[in-house]
């Protein structure tokens, strides 16, 4: 089976910095795949040339067997990549509802003439927006807050939010940027069901995060970075034992270390 | 050779004027992020307020030197400016720090508005003549040439010397630090120990002092004053700013001075490179296309820091 | 419940709440009669409603671009300016005595009829828009509102020195002899008789003004209300995020712009025909800023807040020069009504920012707060 998602030499320089420098990525169809890697490794660059927000220097993009070209952002989530922000970007002044309503907009079609003349064909479709919004809504949890302005939600409902948001745009693969940030031990237990529940739909997900714990039990295989290179990849019993990693998270070789 | 070089004299001088502008939009810009709209109209009362210091003065003892009007005309004028300046910022922009990026722009064209239609009550709409202060001296820089007056060798002169007091300012003094600190980062200057509110309050000072100047030297230079005299002369030293690189003083003052010579040259070429389709009642536009093309091609302006945007 | 939130939610209506529907074809009927009501004090009264009626069409246009899609246009007057000389050039002598090849063609000089003329002006706006929206996508909030101003200036100049080697706008002397309203045998410049009762030329052009303000309203509405509507919303929260979720932005703001223009190049075209005469003083700078403050005061993204703003802003000037009729004498001209008028105008957009920044009748906050997160 091809692999969802399937990258090879991604490479970014920022002036001075070479940020990534040839980084490898498998995801596997329906699994959640885990990025990881010390401050500074390019996670976060990666993560933004994936989803269009940097040009690439180099290196070739496969979605569902298909190439496509990190060019702009809204293409790349047309195409079925949708990702969340590490500090969470939300339409403060608009509902929960209206929020994950906007994540219908790319699997839509009405415009300016159907919204003027409200025919039909307008009239199902805003319809069928509302209620897949609202369904998503309840599907991470949040369905009771539906008409209340985004700002005015706690931090960790505003992540649900803005998953129930990324996934209203139908997409292949799930990009999260640090999900768990800034959460409590029961917030990230509440995250991982919900993170379990729509790997349990069928849909593929992509994390950054540092929470080692969360990462290695969630995760169905993990890749990490550090210098803009990828030092190994596997499963998370598989990476934690690597050598290579374990040396960049704590900085010295394995054998110095007392069992 | 000869419209050139004559032309060039008078972009020199309309840059100084606009270079002195600019650096008060400049400096409120980077230390605040406010585009002051109303910084032109500063100009204007800067230039009016001498106009009545220097006729009252002229009336008053038709004896008096030029000179002497002059001397007690522009530090009024300063003093004025830089103490509507202060009332304005802590009045209208303070309390609005932290609002929505719209509200203190609003704010700002609400100021300039305000302060034009007071402008034409104190001193009625009319234009008026500026009093012949400077003599009207005119040297020839060549013979049969071009010519440059007294009053814009003073222009000139003045603003070099006060564009170098205010480098060293900037950079040698306690408050240039605290002003370059606040400007890259406020929260940390002010765990330094700078207080925010006290640097915001020298910005606008100085900007103001500036203004008056240069309105003064406007008023000298082209002899009237008007109500309507700042607002565009302000948006195109916000232009220059602009150009220069926002934030970046060295950028005021060369955007400025580019920004003159431009229009300078403009005004003087365009008739005839086009034929005498477009004249040089055009120019006024050149300042607007300057900046669409500045901020389409090189955003960060002449001397601006390529900053990367990093998400 | 207060007025304004009973009010505001008519316009939150959703099909189907027909009662509220029913309380503003009431007003609209209402608005009607208002004129006949006011002829009897002087027909310039209702002169300056139906002036107040074109700025409410203004307004409604600036607020689709700065109040949803939250770009801020201070230039917007050279959409107004573009759909008057619209009417200029194609209902009155001026192209046929000034353009020879135009006399060929049509000796009689143009007199294109105002029904096509409108739709006419609304699409060469609309494109307008999006030539001088296209340079501004990238640019920031308070750099886009500089250079759509320095737009608004550039098309002034245009407007004004425009005579020579072709002349086509007249320069500062403008154009006038533009041929008034005519709908089939109606003639807007001439009072309606029926049998006993004569309808003023001006109630005719207030009515027809008034229906395009209730169709604009319409519009702004259904627009807000919609996909299109949540998207530039979605652009003025957060355009990065927007675009994240797939939002093309760069075709969504040129939308916007498009569609605002048009709202501007509709009144431009009507108010060339109401006033038989167009120039580059009615399309100044003080105009852009006059409607945005009217967007902005009245209720940014509101569209009764707008329609407040605009009546308020467009007919106070007027109010004034009536009552301020004396001032000028007694304090020695320095006071007369467009001093006072700027003076109040800049103390409103002072006084509103500082205390009421979200405007004299902003949407309701109909979401509250939300509770507190239960911990399971």
């Amino acid at each position: 089976m091809t692999p969802l998602l399937e990258v090879r030499g991604a490479a970014k320089r920022f002036g001075g910095v070479q940020a990534l420098g040839g980084v490898d990525l498998r995801i596997d169809r329906g699994e959640v795949h885990g990025l990881i890697g010390p401050n500074g490794a390019g996670k976060t660059t990666f993560f933004n040339v994936l989803t269009g927000l940097y040009p690439p220097d180099a290196g070739e993009f496969h979605l569902d067997g298909q190439p496509y070209r990190p060019g702009s952002v809204h293409e790349v989530t047309a195409a079925g990549i949708a990702r969340t922000f590490q500090n969470i970007r939300l339409f403060a002044e608009m509902t929960a509802l209206e929020n994950v309503m906007v994540g219908r907009h790319v699997r839509t079609r009405c415009g300016v003439l159907a919204a003027l003349t409200r025919n039909v064909a307008f009239r199902t479709e805003e319809a069928q927006i509302r209620e897949r919004a609202q369904a998503l809504l309840e599907h991470v949890g949040i369905g009771h807050l539906a008409p209340f302005k985004a700002r005015t939600l706690s931090y960790g409902d505003q992540r649900r939010l803005e998953i129930a948001r990324a996934l209203a745009t139908e997409p292949k693969l799930l990009a999260l940027d640090e999900p768990a940030a800034g959460m409590n031990a029961t917030e990230k237990r509440v995250l991982r069901q919900l993170i379990e529940t729509i790997r349990a739909d069928g849909c593929t997900v992509l994390l950054i995060e540092h929470d080692v714990k969360l990462v290695m039990g969630l995760c169905d295989r993990v890749t990490v970075l550090d210098y803009g290179l990828r030092i190994a990849h596997g499963t998370p019993q598989e990476v934690q034992r690597d050598p290579a990693v374990i040396t960049a998270y704590l900085g010295a070789p394995p054998q110095e270390m007392t069992t | 050779m000869d419209t050139f070089v004559q032309q060039l004299i008078n972009g020199l001088v309309l840059g100084c004027m606009y270079a002195l502008v600019a650096l008060g939009y400049t400096m409120v810009y980077g230390i605040i992020g406010l585009i002051n709209f109303a910084h032109g109209d500063v100009l204007m009362i800067g230039a009016l307020v001498s106009y009545s210091v220097a006729t009252a003065l002229m009336e008053s003892s038709p004896n008096l030197s030029g000179w002497l009007a002059l001397a007690v005309a522009l530090p009024v004028s300063m003093g004025a400016c830089v103490g509507l300046n202060l009332l304005i910022e802590r009045l209208a922009y303070r309390p609005l720090r932290s609002a929505p990026r719209l509200a203190p722009l609003i704010t700002a064209m609400g100021v300039s508005l305000l302060l034009q239609a007071l402008a034409m009550v104190i001193w009625l709409p009319s234009p008026k003549p500026y009093p012949q202060l400077i003599p009207d001296t005119v040297f020839d820089v060549w013979a049969d040439g071009p010519v440059i007056t007294l009053t814009q060798l003073l222009i000139l002169g003045v603003t070099t010397a006060v564009l170098a007091l205010l480098m060293a300012l900037v950079l040698r003094t306690r408050l240039g630090r605290a002003m370059r600190a606040t400007a890259e980062n406020p929260q940390v200057a002010a765990l330094m120990g700078v207080q925010p509110d006290r640097v915001i309050a020298a910005t606008f000072a100085i900007g103001a002092a500036l203004a008056a100047l240069a309105g003064v030297m406007w008023a000298a230079n082209y002899g009237t004053v008007q109500h309507t005299m700042g607002f565009l002369p302000g948006l195109k030293a916000f232009t220059a700013a602009v150009f220069g690189g926002i934030g970046n003083l060295a950028g005021a003052m060369v955007g400025g001075l580019l920004l003159g010579l431009i229009e300078s040259m403009g005004a003087g070429y365009l008739g005839s490179w086009t034929g005498g389709v477009f004249g040089s009642n055009y120019v006024e536009i050149f300042a607007f296309a300057v900046l669409i093309a500045v901020l389409t091609l090189r955003p960060s302006g002449l001397l601006g820091e390529r900053v990367a945007d990093r998400a | 419940m207060n007025v304004s939130s009973i009010l505001s939610s008519s316009f939150a209506v959703r099909a189907g709440q027909r009662g509220h529907w029913m309380l503003l074809a009431g007003l609209a009927l209402l608005l009607m009669l208002v004129p006949f009501g006011i002829v009897p004090f002087g027909e310039g009264w209702v002169r300056i409603l139906a002036l107040a009626l074109l700025y409410v069409l203004l307004a409604l246009g600036l607020n689709i671009v700065v109040g949803f899609a939250g770009l801020l246009d201070l230039g917007y007057v050279a959409f107004y300016a573009v759909g008057a000389y619209m009417t200029a050039w194609l209902s009155s002598p001026h192209l046929s005595e000034h353009l020879p090849a135009v006399m060929a063609l049509w000796p009689n000089g143009l007199h294109v009829p105002i029904w096509l003329i409108v739709p006419l002006a609304a699409a060469v706006a609309a494109l307008a828009g999006i030539v001088l929206g296209a340079p501004t996508l990238k640019l920031r909030g308070d750099y886009l509102a500089i250079v759509t101003l320095g737009f608004g200036e550039i098309i002034r100049v245009f407007m004004n020195n425009l005579e020579q080697p072709l002349n086509l706008t007249n320069g500062p002397r403008g154009i006038s002899q533009i041929d008034p309203v005519r709908l089939g045998p109606l003639d807007f410049s001439q009072p309606l008789t029926l049998g006993s009762f004569s309808i003023p030329s001006v109630v005719l052009y207030y009515e027809l003004f008034l229906l395009m303000g209730v169709g604009a309203i319409l519009i702004g509405h259904r627009l807000e209300f919609s996909r299109i509507g949540r998207a530039w919303m979605a652009i003025r929260e957060d355009e990065i995020a927007a675009r994240a979720m797939g939002l093309n932005t760069r075709n969504l703001k040129l939308l916007a712009f498009a569609m605002g223009a048009s709202f501007g190049g509709v009144a431009g075209a009507l108010f060339g025909a109401f006033q038989g005469f167009v120039s580059p003083e009615s399309f100044s700078l003080m105009e852009s800023v006059m409607i945005v403050a009217m967007v902005v005061l009245g209720g940014i993204g509101h569209l009764p807040g707008v329609v407040l703003g605009a009546l308020l802003l467009a007919a106070l000037p007027e109010v004034l020069r009536y009552v301020a009729a004396d001032l000028r004498v007694h304090t020695g001209g320095r006071l007369d009504a467009a001093i006072l008028r700027q003076l109040l105008i800049a103390l409103a957009m002072i006084g509103i920012m500082l205390w009421r920044p979200r405007g004299l009748w902003p949407s309701p906050e109909r979401a509250r707060a939300a509770p507190e997160e239960m911990t399971p």
